[in-house]
C-alpha cells in the first residue's frame, strides 16, 4: 500500500509541477494545490499506513497507527488552505491592477 | 596589560555611539569630543615609547575563533609604534582641522563616524599579528576609505572616485588574502611572528614566490604604486582633511607596513628586491613627472604622494638585500635604506599633511585650487604661505627641514647599492641612481610650481573682488605643528632616530643582535660627497626646468588618451559591466515560468543525482500492508481527476476535479485511521472551493494555452522528472528504519497531557508552539487578504517608491 500511495504521489507532482509551470494564475494556484495534497499523502505514508488502530485512547490499549505525521498534516492542511487563499487574492489583485492573468504578459509591466 | 585592544577597540566604540548621541550635541562640539579619541590614544601610545625604546615588545592574546584557529592578538613593537603614532597624531591634527575647516550644514555625524572607524581599523592593521585579523582590519581601511571619498555623494566625481579606490585596492586585498592563505598553509600557522621564526622551512617550499607576489599585490595596490596609482589622484575627490589623512599620510602607508612587516620573510629573494625596489622606482619617477602636468593643486599633490610612496617603497626594496645577505660587519651598511625608509615616512607624513591643508585653506579662503586661476596670494595668505614654502622646500629635499635628511640618507643608499654584484645589481644596477636623481628634479619642479604658481606672480582680479582674507587660527594650527616638526625633525633627527627608529629596525631585521648598529647617527653635513653634489645638480637643473616649463610641457602630449592606464580601467569596468549585465538579463528575463523551471531542475539535479551517484537507492515490498480492491478503484479515480486537470479548458471544471482530487484524499485519511485529519479536510476542501468559485467572478477564463509544443514537451518532461524523483525519495525512505519511531512517546498521552486524542494532544499541548505560529501564519495571510483587497493603489503611487 505504502509504495502504491507513493507512486500515486509521484503522479500528483507530476501533475502539480505542470499546472505550476503553466502560463495562466489559475493553473498555476490549482498546481499548488495539489502539490499539497501530494506532499500530506506522502508524509502520512512516511508514518506507515493501516498498521495500528486510530490513534485514540481508550478505543484500545496500544498498537496506535503513527499519530505524529497525522499532527504534521493538520497543521500542513490549514497553512496550504491559507497560502492558496492569499494566492487567489493576490491574483484577483494582479488581475485587476495589469488586466491580465498570463504570466508571459505580465513580464514586462513590472513597475520599474 | 590589555591596553592595546582598548587602543583599537575606543574608536569603533566611539564610532558606534556617534549615531546614538549626536542629537544631544550641538553640531559644533562633536568634533571636539571626537579629536579627544586620537588625542587620549597619542598620549597613550608615547608612554610606551621608553619601553620600546629599550627592545620590551607588547603581546596580548585573545581567544576569537578557536575553532578555526583565529585569535586575536596584539603585537606592539616598534614598527606598529611608528604606525600607530602618525595614525593617533596625524588624526588628532586633521580632526581639529576639520573642525574649522568642514560647514556646520555638513552631516558631521556621518564623517566623524567614518574617520573613527578607519582610525581603529588601521590601528587594528598595525596591531595584528594574527593574518586573517590583519586583513579583515586591511579590507575595513578600504571601506571606510570608500565612505570618505564618496562623502560628497551628490557629486558624480567623488562616487566615481570612491568606486574606483574600492575595486583597486579590495582586489589587491584579496590577491594578499590568497598570498596570507599561502603562507598558511605552508607553516600551518596565522602568526607573522612564528611564520618569521619557521622562515628555513617555508622558503623552500613551492608556494613561497606565488605567496610573495600575491601579498606585494595587496601592498601596490593599497600603496599606490604603479601601474595601480590611478586610484589616489580621483581620490581626491574626499573633502581636504580625508585627503590629508587617508590619501596621504596612513592608509596608503599600510602597504609601506606590510613591506616593511614582511621583509624577514620575503626579503631574501631576489624577486621581492627588484620588485620593490623596480616598482618603487618606476613610482617614484611616474608620479612626480605626472605631477608636474597638473593643474589641480589637490591632484598635483596626489600625484606627488605616490611619487614619495614610490620612494618608501623602494628604499624598503633596497634595504631587503641586508637580509639576503645576512649578518656581517660589511651587510649593515646597506640596513641604512630600511632606516631611511621609516625616516621618510615620517618626514612625508609631516610635510605632506601640511601641504594638504595648506591646500585646503587656499580652497576654502580662495573658493580654487586651480594654479591657473591662483596666484600672487603671498600678501592675502601669508602664514599659509608660510606652511606652503616650508613643506615645499622640504619635499624638494632642500635644508634646514627634515626632507633633506631622508633625501639625502635615500641617494646615499641607491649609491651604495651599485657596488654589489649579486642580483644582477652589477649590470643594470646603475639604474637605480639614475632613475631616483632624475625623479628628484621632477619633484623639484613640482614643489616650484606649488609655491610659485599659488604665491607669486600677480593676482587674478576676480579672486580681488572676493576679498580674501588669512584663514581663521584654527585651522592653521595644525599645519604649523607639523611644519615645527619638520623643522624640529632636521634640528634633533637623532632623537627620532634612537627612539623611535631604532626599535622599528628591529621589527625588520629580527635576526640582526644588535639594533644598536642597525641605527645610522643622522647628520646635515658630510662633506662634499657624492649626494650633496646629485642635490646641488637637482637644485640647477630644476630651477632650469622650471623657467622653461612652457618650452617642454608639450611632450606630455605624446602619450595618446586612449593609451593611459585610466582608459584602459575605465574599458575594463564597462567591458565586464556590459557582459555580465547581458549574460544575466539571459536567464533573469522576467518570467517566471522560467524561474520555476530553474529550481525544479536544480533540485531533480540535486537530488536524484545524489542517489544515482551514491546508488543507495533500496526498495522491497517486505513492510507494505496490502491493498484493498476498493483502495485501488480510490487511487485510479485520483490519477484520473488529476490527469483530467491537466486537460480542461473550462476553469469550473478544473476546481471542481480539484475538488474531487481533495475529498478522495479525505477519503484516503479515513481508510489510513486518521479521523482527525479527514474532518479538517472534508472542511478545508470545501470552503476552498467555494473561495475558488467566489474568485471567478473575478478573474478571466482559462484560455487555451498558447504555448509552443516544444515549451510544452519541456515542461512536461521536467515535470514527469520531478514526480519521479518524489517517487524515488519517497520509495527509499518509506522502508527506513535506522532510526526508532518517536511516537510511543505521545501514546502516553493521557498521563502527560491529560487528553485521549493523541493528534489533539501533539497540537493543543506537546508541541502547542508549532500550532501557534500555524496561527500566526493564518492571522498575517489573513491580514494579506484583507489589505490586497481593500487596498487601493492610487495612479502614480508606483513613482514615490522608485
Amino acid at each position: 500500500m505504502e509504495s502504491l500511495i507513493v507512486i500515486l504521489v509521484g503522479i500528483l507532482v507530476s501533475v502539480g509541477t505542470y499546472l505550476v509551470l503553466s502560463r495562466h494564475m489559475i493553473r498555476v494556484i490549482v498546481g499548488t494545490a495539489i502539490l499539497s495534497h501530494a506532499v500530506h499523502l506522502l508524509i502520512l505514508a512516511m508514518g506507515g499506513l493501516k498498521k495500528g488502530v486510530v490513534p485514540l485512547l481508550g478505543q484500545s490499549e496500544d498498537g496506535f497507527t503513527d499519530a505524529l505525521p497525522q499532527a504534521l498534516i493538520l497543521t500542513a492542511i490549514v497553512i496550504s488552505f491559507a497560502t492558496t487563499a492569499f494566492l487567489l487574492v493576490l491574483a484577483y489583485r494582479t488581475y485587476k491592477t495589469n488586466g491580465t492573468a498570463d504570466f508571459r504578459e505580465l513580464r514586462g509591466i513590472s513597475d520599474e | 596589560m590589555t591596553f592595546e585592544l582598548a587602543i583599537i577597540l575606543l574608536p569603533f566604540i566611539v564610532a558606534a555611539c556617534i549615531p546614538i548621541f549626536y542629537r544631544r550635541l550641538p553640531k559644533k562640539a562633536i568634533g571636539w569630543v571626537v579629536l579627544m579619541v586620537p588625542l587620549s590614544l597619542f598620549l597613550l601610545l608615547t608612554t610606551y615609547i621608553p619601553r620600546i625604546a629599550k627592545g620590551q615588545t607588547f603581546s596580548n592574546y585573545y581567544e576569537w575563533i578557536p575553532s578555526f584557529n583565529i585569535n586575536f592578538t596584539t603585537y606592539l613593537d616598534g614598527l606598529s609604534l611608528i604606525f600607530s603614532l602618525l595614525i593617533t597624531g596625524v588624526g588628532s591634527l586633521v580632526i581639529l582641522y576639520s573642525i574649522f575647516y568642514l560647514s556646520k550644514k555638513e552631516s558631521l555625524h556621518h564623517f566623524y563616524c567614518y574617520l573613527l572607524l578607519f582610525m581603529g581599523a588601521m590601528l587594528g592593521v598595525v596591531f595584528s599579528d594574527h593574518l586573517l585579523v590583519l586583513y579583515t582590519f586591511w579590507e575595513l581601511t578600504s571601506v571606510s576609505s570608500f565612505l570618505l571619498i564618496a562623502f560628497w555623494h551628490h557629486r558624480k566625481a567623488s562616487r566615481a572616485g570612491a568606486r574606483k579606490s574600492m575595486t583597486i585596492t579590495v582586489s589587491g586585498g584579496i590577491a594578499m588574502l590568497v598570498g596570507f592563505l599561502m603562507l598558511y598553509s605552508m607553516s600551518e600557522t596565522f602568526s607573522i611572528r612564528e611564520i618569521i621564526s619557521n622562515i628555513d622551512v617555508i622558503s623552500e617550499q613551492s608556494l613561497f614566490i606565488p605567496a610573495l607576489v600575491l601579498i606585494l599585490l595587496g601592498a601596490f595596490t593599497k600603496s599606490a604604486q604603479f601601474p595601480f596609482h590611478i586610484w589616489l589622484p580621483d581620490a581626491m575627490e574626499a573633502p581636504t582633511p580625508v585627503s590629508a589623512y587617508l590619501h596621504s599620510a596612513t592608509m596608503v602607508k599600510a602597504g609601506i607596513y606590510l613591506v616593511a612587516r614582511f621583509t624577514p620573510i620575503f626579503g631574501g629573494e631576489m624577486i621581492w628586491f627588484w620588485a620593490v625596489t623596480g616598482v618603487g622606482l618606476l613610482t617614484l619617477f611616474w608620479g612626480s613627472f605626472n605631477a608636474v602636468k597638473q593643474v589641480d593643486l589637490k591632484a598635483l599633490l596626489a600625484f606627488s604622494t605616490v611619487s614619495q610612496l614610490g620612494l618608501i617603497m623602494s628604499l624598503l626594496g633596497l634595504g631587503s638585500i641586508a637580509v639576503y645577505l645576512g649578518y656581517s660587519k660589511d651587510s649593515i651598511i646597506y640596513t641604512q635604506a630600511a632606516f631611511a625608509a621609516l625616516f621618510h615616512l615620517i618626514n612625508h607624513s609631516t610635510f605632506k599633511g601640511a601641504l594638504f591643508m595648506m591646500v585646503g585653506i587656499v580652497d576654502h579662503e580662495i573658493g580654487t585650487r586651480d594654479i591657473r586661476r591662483l596666484g600672487g596670494l603671498m600678501p592675502i595668505l601669508p602664514f599659509t604661505f608660510t606652511v606652503a614654502l616650508i613643506g615645499s622646500l622640504s619635499m624638494a629635499g632642500m635644508p634646514p627641514f627634515n626632507g633633506f635628511l631622508s633625501k639625502e640618507m635615500f641617494f646615499a643608499a641607491t649609491l651604495k647599492i651599485t657596488q654589489l654584484d649579486v642580483f644582477s645589481i652589477d649590470t643594470i644596477g646603475v639604474l637605480i641612481p639614475v632613475v631616483a636623481w632624475v625623479a628628484s628634479i621632477f619633484t623639484f619642479v613640482y614643489c616650484l610650481i606649488i609655491v610659485g604658481k599659488t604665491f607669486f606672480g600677480k593676482i587674478k582680479p576676480d579672486i580681488l573682488e572676493k576679498n580674501p582674507h588669512e584663514a581663521p587660527i584654527g585651522m592653521l594650527i595644525s599645519p604649523f605643528i607639523l611644519i615645527g616638526l619638520v623643522v624640529g625633525i632636521f634640528i634633533f633627527p637623532n632623537l627620532l632616530g634612537h627612539y623611535i627608529l631604532q626599535p622599528a629596525m628591529a621589527g625588520i631585521y629580527p635576526t640582526f643582535p644588535s639594533t644598536e648598529e642597525l641605527t645610522p647617527h643622522i647628520s646635515a653635513w658630510h662633506g662634499f660627497n657624492m649626494e650633496l653634489w646629485m642635490t646641488i645638480g637637482v637644485v640647477i637643473l630644476g630651477i632650469t626646468l622650471y623657467f622653461l616649463l612652457k618650452r617642454w610641457k608639450p611632450i606630455y602630449r605624446w602619450i595618446p588618451q586612449r593609451l593611459t592606464l585610466n582608459s584602459l580601467y575605465e574599458t575594463v569596468i564597462s567591458f565586464s559591466e556590459n557582459v555580465s549585465e547581458s549574460l544575466t538579463k539571459r536567464y533573469m528575463n522576467g518570467n517566471l515560468t522560467h524561474y520555476f523551471s530553474y529550481i525544479y531542475m536544480v533540485f531533480v539535479i540535486v537530488v536524484a543525482g545524489v542517489f544515482f551517484l551514491t546508488n543507495s537507492f533500496e526498495w522491497s515490498l517486505v513492510n507494505n500492508s496490502s491493498v484493498e480492491s476498493f483502495e485501488l478503484i480510490l487511487v485510479f479515480v485520483v490519477i484520473f481527476a488529476a490527469v483530467a486537470i491537466l486537460f480542461t479548458t473550462s476553469r469550473i471544471a478544473s476546481v471542481l476535479l480539484n475538488g474531487v482530487l481533495g475529498y478522495s484524499v479525505a477519503f484516503f485519511f479515513v481508510i489510513f485511521r486518521a479521523p482527525d485529519l479527514a474532518l479538517t479536510q472534508l472542511v478545508v476542501e470545501s470552503v476552498t472551493t467555494a473561495l475558488f468559485l467566489i474568485c471567478f467572478k473575478f478573474l478571466p477564463d482559462l484560455t487555451p494555452e498558447r504555448t509552443s509544443k516544444r515549451v510544452k514537451v519541456s515542461n512536461g518532461v521536467i515535470s514527469i522528472l520531478v514526480g519521479a524523483t518524489v517517487t524515488i525519495v519517497g520509495l527509499a525512505v518509506v522502508n527506513y528504519e535506522k532510526f526508532e519511531t518517536i511516537s510511543t512517546y505521545f501514546e502516553d498521552a493521557y498521563n502527560l497531557a491529560g487528553g485521549k486524542n493523541i493528534v489533539n494532544t501533539i497540537l493543543g499541548d506537546f508541541r502547542a508552539f508549532d500550532t501557534m505560529l500555524e496561527v500566526v501564519v493564518l492571522f498575517i495571510a489573513g491580514l494579506g487578504v484583507y489589505t490586497i483587497i481593500k487596498l487601493k493603489a492610487k495612479k502614480g503611487d508606483a513613482d514615490i517608491e522608485n
